[in-house]
């Protein structure tokens, strides 16, 4: 447990630095949410009806920005391959990898959502389910991006191949993320049904992303 | 305790680099790996701590702990010298101390025996090659293990630092520890040589 709690502060330490990368999704994702407005133009109901959507896929994409630096940068400073020797199992230190990216990365968008959803038009039920939704989502997207980060960490500028392998994951993710949070919004399906799911979801990614990231490290290390 | 390779094969991408390679350390020795440029002294180090694997033969460690792996009673101090230049030269060694676990030491002490502690507190950032590895053998000390895989240690300490690094070494041996040192130079220590690759 103490190996743990280290891994994950010193993760969250180094995410919050100058050049750490905590910040980056933050401002991706500022960036897209604001453009968005402007792109559309001024019709409120639409801003209203697209806003979930434009918040989620903003959420995703920012998420995806940071994940290929979660085993990249231990990779090329040699850590990674003590962390493999270690005597805590790799498929515990993958987890907690991964939820000190979440809380450094992924937390800051939720945050952010509030404020973000002003800009879109959403009133204050919409936003807290579409941050509810976030909230259940992003854990999600960053334990499946894992899988394809331990894929990618031999790769120099492995950036790209990441998105590609982890998009096909996230795409249920997406769909029950904005459905719950229209169906919060406009009906007619209840809020239960898609937001258990994402639950769901997340739920699964906790047991699988882990081992399948400590699995593909293991192969990948050479 | 007894470290020992038999018939060691390694290939890397289906390409042989070494084959036929016996050695043998027991506690209190240390064992220096020698051969011409490419010819496997870090994979061969790397075999050992489990970080690639072996194609044919078998390397094990006798008379340690049961319960955990070789690798897992082993440091390794490789080219990469596992440190993270946002965090301070503390903040560096008190992580590895807590993640690497058992019988663990104090990190002032183990700076000031590498001759950091004037630095605890600066971002790994602004240490020179030299302090880095210094701040690298530190973590060799603060925690105990038993084998220490060593590829170049010495590269880019000053001879102070060399004779520094000698002692400590002497230290490892006389509590009973071990050494596989991959190396082109001298160690400073009593070595046995395991001369790998390249003919004679």
């Amino acid at each position: 447990m103490r190996a743990l709690a280290a891994l994950i502060r010193r993760d969250i330490k180094i995410a919050l630095r100058v050049g750490g990368g905590a910040l980056i999704g933050v401002l991706f994702f500022l960036t897209v949410v604001v453009l968005m407005p402007f792109a559309v133009g001024p019709d409120l109901a639409l801003l209203t009806r697209l806003g979930p959507a434009i918040l989620w896929i903003g959420a995703l994409l920012a998420s995806l920005l940071t994940l290929d630096r979660l085993f990249m940068a231990d990779h090329e400073d040699g850590s990674l391959d003590l962390i493999v020797m270690g005597r805590t199992p790799l498929e515990l230190a993958c987890a907690a990898k991964a939820l000190a990216h979440w809380l450094a990365a992924g937390l800051p968008l939720i945050i952010a959502t509030p404020v973000l959803g002003l800009l879109l038009n959403l009133d204050a039920t919409s936003t807290s389910a579409v941050a509810l939704t976030l909230l259940a989502g992003t854990p999600a997207l960053t334990f499946t991006g894992m899988i394809g980060a331990a894929l990618a960490v031999t790769l120099h500028r492995g950036g790209l191949l990441l998105a590609v392998l982890v998009l096909p994951l996230s795409i249920p993710v997406l769909i029950f993320g904005v459905a719950a949070s229209q169906a919060a919004i406009s009906g007619p399906l209840s809020f239960g049904t898609p937001f258990s799911i994402l639950c769901a979801l997340s739920l699964v990614s906790f047991v699988i992303g882990p081992f399948a990231a400590a699995a593909s490290l293991r192969h990948g290390l050479d | 305790m007894r470290l020992s390779g038999r018939d060691v094969r390694c290939a890397r991408g289906g390409r042989e680099i070494f084959s036929g390679v016996d050695f043998e350390a027991s506690s209190g020795e240390a064992l220096a790996v020698t051969g011409p440029n490419g010819s496997g002294k870090t994979s061969l180090l790397r075999l050992i701590a489990g970080q690639l694997t072996i194609a044919s033969g078998s390397i094990g460690l006798e008379g340690g702990e049961s319960e955990l792996t070789l690798p897992e009673q082993a440091h390794y101090l490789g080219h990469r010298d596992a440190l993270k230049s946002a965090l301070s030269v503390m903040e560096n060694l008190s992580f590895w101390r807590d993640f690497l676990g058992g019988e663990a030491f104090d990190a002032r002490t183990s700076l000031a025996a590498v001759g950091l502690d004037h630095a605890a507190h600066l971002p790994a950032a602004y240490l020179s090659a030299g302090q880095r590895r210094r701040l690298s053998i530190a973590r060799l000390l603060v925690v105990r293990r038993p084998v220490w895989l060593l590829d170049e240690p010495t590269n880019a300490l000053d001879t102070a630092g060399q004779s520094m690094f000698a002692a400590l070494m002497g230290d490892h041996l006389s509590r009973g520890g071990l050494i596989v040192a991959a190396t082109h130079a001298s160690l400073g220590i009593a070595a046995r040589e395991l001369r790998i690759g390249g003919g004679s």
